[in-house]
């Protein structure tokens, strides 16, 4: 228990949050009731990366039961305007393709259904005729001019291109004793919350209002997105947040286009329409954080000073710049020289489209990009001076006592003690004993490793902040825009007890608790006596465009001016009590629940808090009211870019200090974590349980994203990792206990001192287990997630050879185009079996489960095909075509296959030899698989291809040589009988 | 993410599944634990028209000794198996079956089920061909044993008609003289292997089964080598098998594993024997 | 033999906390489906649909079970346990549920009606489990906020407390 007179802020608090989570009684979107009549929406997707939409035939699913409305994107477009973006760019960005798809995953159309069952019933009678264009994956390819572009009218999918300098890098690069430099490509990875998206959405067509309910997280900056592509003024797009929200981690900040989407599917069906993501379209669509390709030169004394450091920085943000983005790529702006004292700073940042998913928000906001090049530079400046990593970092460190300090690049820091925070670290975090283990491991033969690296945790970001992707004279035209407005309010009811309401959307982190603490705290009062409600609702609510929850600003901002707003009613009571008591203001304080005047007089809270219902006539001159108190609070600090594109990106710059020790299996390519250490200096901890929460959290994260996650695409753009057995999540058998250190330096530019803290580990710790793995290995470059399979490859082992007969073809790294061969035997004569290839109809029979030919000429027919192994059969159109005959003896069968589990393409050179009784039928092919197939079943599909097709020519075998084929099989049939 | 519609038939007798099973043959699936069925049917992957329950079945619900054999009926779920005294006849099955997905799918997925399944990775079917066991199929009219060897025929696919029913599967149990070691390497706890090995061991003889890398697991005899010659008999096995790329692995990783850990577990289970 | 069409809602019936219950379900509603929109238990939550991440997980004569992977008609006759039926009274948490608040052993709670019900089920069977264990079964869920660690320690401690294990309270 809490001891007399010490603050309830600061303290582990069991959270009011956790019953209602822990007995069933959250209350997620999913779990709110809705009106009658409400319908359910399904969103059928494009399997197609980059596709026209010729048509689109909406008639047979319209037809089936249940169905209320089928929505195209032209439907949508009638209603709506494209959504706008950061960027000055001429691209159409609508929350639903409209004629063209350019991701696989891209929806294309929204059936509403009674149910979502029925609706789903409804997605497969959808006929969509697709012209499929190629695609374009790799951003470094799609910025070469030659590229396919993904929108005409943009000109290019180089979407924006701008050059910053800071100091004179030319001169310490002309001057550096040495550079280093670096490419490293950051994959693309996500925040997978283990709720998905949700939208319940209606529209009253007399008032012109759209209501929609959604976990939407903010920024409500979006919220004026929204209403402008809703084609409504802001007050006639009512959005309502739930009161619990199953995670996060920036994502739900992608539920806007959604909102709209479901919106204008409410509109057109008459009715409410509710709509929850299933985890297949999370995966597939929802919010990707951002890949990057960075190189980073770093001119370095031969000390290991860093004199300047040079970005290279090539944001891929998948097909369309959706808002807030490019704001991934300008999070980092200010602290792009992390901790150290770097004068000297050219940037290159370049945003590309490519034919992904759009990217937005995922914790960690750009910094897991900016300190993976910054971190692994680091460490090459040691290994290339034969320097200890520390003792770089060391040098190079934001000296003690530089706070504030104006980095090179515009931000602010606000406060810290960086060697300090290092100097700890080493030493609780028994660095010494580490390097032991590690020269121990070695002695042994083993492979360990140690990693460091230290990042500045940005948080509570100015909203100007993605006004520096603009140039100074753009932004002069559009007007400054900064600041970062947080709002609370408290509230006393006749009872006089108090309310907290705060423009947060919290999904976990506990922010009703650490509300009623800090307003506890100023009114003397036990947390427990305090109500907070943070269900965020535009059309009641204070909020404004930086509300939500993002940037880690809850801590710093939010409670500060809950904080601010308690304060403000607190010093309207004193002077109410004050009068009541016969006191002086100043000499009345609040505590225990009572209102205590010097001299020994008191009331209950209540007495006092509660006059200005019932007695409004005895407050003092001066005392409008003690009912409610709204503040509004925006950090002076937080100023626009300025003409030179000096930017203090945002308010609150934490420090991160981590250090690891890991052992790598080089058989395997298992990394074990031997020890892994997290110094923090977040400013005022206001609840060390959750900090710690946050913080293991993070880690977890940021190991998944190490080691297992990645959002990957096949070149040809189908998406292979839609299912949670493809995006692998850590488990608790993969996250090991961390030690976790801090250091409190307060903000003196926060209410509270404090500062966020949820995202740092996120930034760090990648990088510091790549630091580990290749100090361990010896190696430079590390590419992520290190997966067994590349950490393995790092190790220089020859592998033993094939013997002779099994060897096969190496394949390129990243191909990921089946290809297999084979070979069966029919006994029949060559001639026949070339005449059964070459008779369209045969063809078609001996096609596993072919059926309904069309045949447009001799070599070329349309059908429809059931093609599956074992339960997973699907329909499919095929378009088959013979080609290169070499009568008889070979010939190149190629088609593809399309339905509602997908796309598939490949091609195949028979190959018919006579031999001994028969024929000798031999081959080999090449396919391609897309769509849902290839997103959920990756790991099966080579061995599903190859299945198939060796239906195919068991069937021509059976089709060139009926009647021994059917002898052999009824002979095979009573020898497996007689074993029975 | 919601399945198709489609009838339900809660088989009473073991005759009432196979008619059923005879009447609508592909359309038709059996449903026991779910566990690789119901993901299927959510994601719209398989569209069946009847689902046959055949939990209801007290005659599928008890492990039982027969011969030197441990005999699970279809009805039998994988946790059921792990907790049987039975377990004790058949070390590799009781080494094997703790990485078999997670105790919450454990609980309900059948053993039979993941036999029927025949995933490449999974650890029954590996069992299974390692052990020598068998598959007993029945349709309405026969029934019919199927050396495991033989019943899985490639990646989701077996010897099993439309129209049967795995009955039971039969696990031979362990062969005096020899002793048996299990291993497997997977991204995940519980995820499908990147590659498992089985060994057993004898006096004068080597088995050695591996899945994860073949589209089905498979089996090799070797006689009792060690040193190199050992490791060149590995070699050739691993590159037999034909590893192939993934998300989740390199063919290089697979065949690395087929020769580190299928060297680790003929070591072990050598060192059991002795 | 009891054949349920497809096009037709039928009556289950089990028991549901203790109680009698009933669901219209047609053959292919999934067991989250019945559970939160048929019996208005919304405890039992939805996140992959497909059995891997947990959070659905149920109690079917006392086992473990996903229900996104069980159908409502496959709960006929059964004994069903959700998270709404753990708590002792409305008003008091389990000791399960007391060790995951003072371990601060969820952020969002979205996942943790999951991990509560396996391992309500998984400390009957094994009451002192080592570490390794708890990690073991709580690997077999997925949780984005926690980092895990809390709730094995949560878990450890509510078993100690089941145990009568003073020492560990």
């Amino acid at each position: 228990m809490r001891v007399e007179g010490v603050a309830w802020t600061g303290q582990s608090l069991p959270r009011v949050e956790d019953a209602a989570l822990l007995s069933g009684r959250g209350r997620f979107i999913d779990d709110l009731g809705v009106r009658s009549g409400t319908l359910e929406a399904a969103i059928l997707r494009s399997p197609h990366a980059h596709a026209d939409i010729v048509a689109i035939d909406t008639a047979a699913a319209l037809a089936l039961p249940g169905v209320a409305a089928v929505v195209t994107g032209r439907d949508l477009a009638a209603l709506t305007l494209p959504m706008v973006a950061g960027l000055k760019v001429n691209v159409e960005n609508w929350p639903m393709a409209v004629d063209r798809v350019r991701y696989v995953g891209e929806p294309v159309a929204v059936v509403v259904a009674e149910t979502r069952y029925l609706a789903e019933d409804a997605l497969d009678a959808v006929a969509v005729d697709y012209a499929p264009r190629p695609a374009i994956l790799d951003p470094m390819a799609s910025i070469d001019p030659s590229a396919p572009l993904l929108h005409e009218q943009s000109g290019g999918n180089l979407v924006s291109d701008r050059r910053f300098s800071y100091g004179d890098p030319e001169g310490a690069f002309a001057a550096a004793e040495r550079v280093f430099e670096i490419t490293v490509r950051y994959p693309r990875n996500t925040g997978a919350p283990m709720e998905t998206f949700g939208v319940i959405a209606e529209y009253d067509p007399f008032e012109g209002v759209y209501d929609i309910r959604a976990n939407f997280q903010g920024p409500f900056s979006i919220h004026t997105v929204l209403a402008r592509t809703l084609k409504v003024p802001g007050n006639r797009l009512r959005m309502r947040m739930p009161p619990d929200s199953g995670g996060s981690f920036g994502v739900k900040q992608g539920v806007a286009p959604y909102a709209a989407l479901i919106a204008v599917a409410a509109r057109i069906a008459g009715r409410p329409v509710k709509w929850i993501e299933d985890r297949l379209e999370h995966l597939a669509g929802a919010v990707a954080a951002t890949n990057r390709v960075t190189t980073l030169k770093a001119a370095v004394t031969a000390e290991g000073r860093i004199t300047a450091l040079d970005f290279d920085q090539v944001e891929d943000c998948g097909a369309y710049p959706r808002a807030p983005e490019p704001a991934t790529l300008y999070r980092m702006h200010g602290n792009m020289t992390g901790a150290y004292d770097i004068a000297h700073v050219a940037i290159r940042n370049r945003v590309a489209l490519t034919n992904k998913a759009p990217t937005g928000l995922v914790r960690g906001f750009g910094g897991p990009q900016v300190y993976f090049a910054l971190e692994r530079v680091v460490q090459r400046v040691a290994q290339g001076l034969g320097l200890d990593p520390l003792d770089v970092i060391r040098r190079n460190l934001i000296p003690t006592g530089a706070f504030p300090y104006r980095t090179a690049t515009g931000a602010l820091y606000d406060s810290g003690d960086f060697p300090a925070a290092v100097a700890l670290a080493a030493s609780e975090g028994r660095l010494a004993d580490l390097k032991a283990r590690r020269a121990a491991a070695r002695a042994a033969g083993r492979r360990y490793g140690i990693g460091f690296a230290a990042a500045v945790e940005p948080s509570v970001s100015n909203m100007g902040y993605i006004t520096t992707v603009l140039t100074p004279q753009e932004r002069a035209k559009a007007g400054p825009k900064n600041g970062a407005q947080a709002s609370a309010t408290v509230s006393i009811d006749p009872t006089g007890t108090v309310s907290v309401t705060a423009a947060s959307t919290p999904q976990g982190q506990g922010h009703r608790t650490v509300l009623a603490q800090v307003v506890a705290d100023v009114f003397g009062l036990s947390p427990a006596d305090v109500r907070v409600i943070c269900e965020l609702d535009t059309g009641k609510d204070a909020w404004s465009i930086a509300s939500g929850n993002y940037s880690s600003r809850f801590a710093a901002a939010v409670a500060g001016a809950a904080h601010l707003a308690a304060t403000r009613l607190k010093d309207r009571l004193a002077q109410v009590a004050a009068a009541q008591l016969q006191a002086q203001v100043g000499d009345i304080s609040f505590a225990g629940g009572k209102i205590l005047a010097k001299g020994g007089a008191s009331a209950p809270f209540a007495r006092i808090s509660a006059l200005s219902h019932w007695s409004p006539g005895v407050l003092p001159e001066g005392v409008d009211q003690t009912i409610r108190e709204t503040a509004f609070w925006s950090a002076p600090e937080l100023t626009a870019p300025d003409a030179d594109d000096h930017v203090n990106s945002s308010l609150c710059h934490g420090f991160i200090f981590d250090m690891c020790g890991v052992e790598v299996d080089e058989v395997s390519g298992a990394v074990r974590i031997d020890r892994y250490v997290t110094m923090h200096d977040c400013g005022r901890v206001l609840h060390p349980g959750m900090v710690e929460g946050q913080i293991r959290g993070a880690f977890a994260q940021a190991l998944g994203a190490t080691f297992l996650e990645e959002l990957a695409y096949a070149e040809d753009g189908a998406f292979l990792t839609g299912t949670f057995a493809d995006y692998l999540l850590p488990t608790a058998t993969d996250v090991p206990d961390i030690e976790i250190l801090h250091l409190e330096t307060p903000s003196p530019f926060t209410p509270l001192g404090a500062k966020g803290v949820g995202e740092g580990n996120c930034m760090s710790t990648p990088v510091c287990l790549a630091n580990a793995v290749a100090d361990a290995l010896g190696v430079g470059d590390i590419v992520l997630p290190l997966t067994p399979a590349r950490v393995a490859a790092l190790v220089d082992r020859e592998e033993p050879a094939a013997p002779a007969g099994t060897a096969r073809a190496a394949v390129r790294p990243g191909d990921r185009t089946l290809r297999g061969e084979g070979a069966a035997f029919v006994p029949a004569p060559r001639a026949q079996v070339w005449a059964t290839l070459l008779d369209a109809d045969a063809l078609a029979s001996i096609i596993p489960g072919c059926h309904g030919v069309r045949k447009l000429t001799p070599t070329h027919f349309t059908a429809e095909v059931t093609l599956g192994i074992g339960p997973v059969k699907g329909r499919y159109e095929a378009d088959v075509k013979l080609s290169d005959l070499d009568a008889p003896s070979a010939a190149t069968l190629s088609g593809s296959v399309s339905g509602a589990l997908g796309t598939g393409g490949g091609a195949g050179r028979v190959t018919l030899t006579q031999v001994e009784g028969g024929t000798r039928v031999s081959y080999a092919y090449e396919a391609a698989v897309g769509g849902k197939v290839a997103a959920i079943g990756g790991r099966l599909l080579d061995g599903a291809a190859k299945a198939i097709i060796g239906q195919f020519f068991a069937a021509l075998a059976r089709r060139a040589a009926p009647d021994q084929a059917g002898f052999f099989a009824r002979l095979l049939g009573r020898v497996t009988g007689r074993r029975a | 993410m919601k399945p198709a519609a489609f009838d339900f038939v809660r088989a009473e007798s073991l005759e009432e599944a196979l008619e059923t099973l005879a009447a609508h043959g592909g359309d038709a699936r059996v449903i026991a634990g779910g566990q690789s069925l119901l993901p299927m049917l959510n994601m719209r992957l398989a569209k069946p028209a009847v689902l046959v329950d055949i939990m209801g079945l007290p005659a599928l619900r008890a492990i039982r000794r027969e011969g030197d054999a441990i005999i699970v009926p279809a009805g039998v779920r994988q946790a059921e198996l792990l907790a049987s005294a039975e377990l004790a006849a058949q070390p590799l099955l009781a080494a094997a079956l703790p990485f078999l997905g997670h105790y919450q799918t454990r609980s309900r997925g059948t053993v039979c089920g993941s036999a029927a399944h025949a995933d490449p990775s999974a650890e029954i079917p590996l069992c299974l061909v390692a052990l020598g066991g068998e598959v007993r199929l029945r349709t309405r009219r026969k029934a019919r044993r199927v050396p495991a060897a033989d019943f899985f025929t490639g990646m989701m696919t077996t010897a099993k008609a439309d129209d049967e029913l795995i009955e039971a599967v039969a696990f031979p149990l362990a062969k005096p003289g020899s002793a048996y070691a299990f291993k497997e390497y997977s991204r995940r706890h519980g995820d499908f292997a990147i590659v498992g090995c089985a060994a057993r061991v004898a006096s004068d003889a080597i088995e050695l089964s591996v899945c994860g890398v073949a589209d089905k697991p498979e089996r090799r005899a070797f006689p009792r080598l060690s040193g190199a010659a050992l490791d060149d008999a590995l070699n050739a096995f691993a590159w037999e098998l034909d590893a192939r790329d993934d998300l989740h692995a390199s063919a290089r990783l697979r065949r690395d594993l087929v020769r580190a850990m299928g060297r680790a577990v003929i070591e072990e289970a050598a060192r059991c024997l002795a | 033999m009891p054949r349920l069409s497809a096009q037709v809602r039928h009556d289950v019936r089990f028991t549901l906390n203790g109680r009698p219950a009933r669901v219209a379900a047609e053959p292919r509603l999934l067991a989250t489906d019945a559970l939160r929109h048929g019996a208005g238990l919304t405890g039992t939550h939805v996140g992959c649909e497909h059995g891997v991440c947990g959070a659905c997980t149920i109690l079917i004569d006392g086992v473990p079970a996903r229900a996104c992977l069980t159908l409502a008609v496959q709960l006929e006759g059964r004994a069903v346990r959700t998270v709404e039926g753990l708590a002792p009274a409305p008003d008091r948490l389990s000791v399960l549920q007391e060790a995951f608040r003072r371990h601060h052993a969820l952020h969002c709670g979205f996942c943790t009606a999951g991990i509560l019900m396996s391992v309500d089920a998984f400390l009957k069977e094994t009451p002192d489990p080592q570490a390794h264990h708890v990690r073991e079964v709580v690997g077999g869920h997925l949780c984005r906020c926690t980092g895990y660690s809390a709730i094995v320690a949560a878990v450890l401690d509510a078993a100690a407390t089941l145990r009568g294990d003073e020492s560990n309270v």
